[in-house]
């Protein structure tokens, strides 16, 4: 049950991330695009729901990564076994926690005061 | 036992109606995207992205305009072959499900084109 849960979170992160991938070319395209597109671009990532939306992108990334280690060690036939799998997914979730919150932390609080 | 048909084996084609491919293709681009993403996630934590001076300078620094655009094409390939896998499995009903993959091969190259080009123009400088 836990594990069929945790492979459905990684499909539900993927196609979250598939949106931001969105996001990101649009925010390549505005670098482009010159100075002040980019700084509406900047405004509406740094909005309130702006800045929502790249925190849950980033807890989507840390969990995929994590748990994407996970499928790519199943798929060289390891872990495979069920009392390993549960394990390796707590540990999964719990690397991927501790992951986004220093990640949050380092990206986001540093810039909390800045103009 | 080999329960396949002669035909399916010759076709390598499985209950999707591709081969192997797609399976490989979205581990090799996994596998791409773990040096990958953690070098934008960790470089992108020293750039003040406010700053529109500052990231284009960062942009186009170094090789980063090269670990970007990989990024970009390793992402673009993950991101279509995970979502194909989506609509195959969730979405019912060929004409929709077929009309759903095309769209989705549509977007990610978009994705990947304007991506690739921005990324150029912001890089080579050329941009307004």
């Amino acid at each position: 049950m836990y594990t069929m849960a945790l492979s459905i979170l990684h499909r539900i992160t993927g196609v979250w991330m598939a949106i931001g991938l969105m996001a990101l070319v649009g925010w390549f395209a505005s670098a482009a695009a010159g100075e002040d597109d980019y700084a509406r671009a900047t405004a509406l990532l740094g909005s309130a729901i702006g800045r929502i939306l790249l925190l849950l992108w980033l807890a989507a990334f840390c969990y995929h990564f994590v748990n994407g280690l996970r499928h790519l060690a199943w798929d060289a036939l390891i872990g495979l076994e069920k009392r390993t799998a549960r394990t390796s997914g707590r540990v999964a979730v719990a690397v991927a926690l501790i992951g986004f919150l220093v990640l949050a932390y380092l990206l986001f609080c540093p810039r909390a005061g800045a103009p | 036992m080999n329960l396949r048909s002669p035909l399916a084996v010759v076709l390598g084609a499985g209950s999707a109606g591709h081969g192997v491919g797609h399976w490989w293709a979205q581990r090799v681009s996994a596998l791409a995207l773990v040096p990958l993403t953690l070098w934008f996630v960790i470089s992108l934590i020293g750039v003040p992205l406010n700053d529109y001076a500052a990231v284009t300078i960062w942009i186009g620094a170094g090789w980063n305009p090269v670990w970007l655009a990989l990024l970009l094409v390793a992402m673009c390939v993950h991101s279509r072959l995970g979502v194909q896998v989506v609509i195959e499995d969730y979405v019912h009903g060929a004409a929709l499900k077929l009309a759903l993959l095309l769209l989705n091969g549509a977007v990610h190259a978009v994705l990947l084109a304007a991506g690739i080009y921005a990324l150029l123009r912001v890089a080579l400088g050329s941009g307004p």
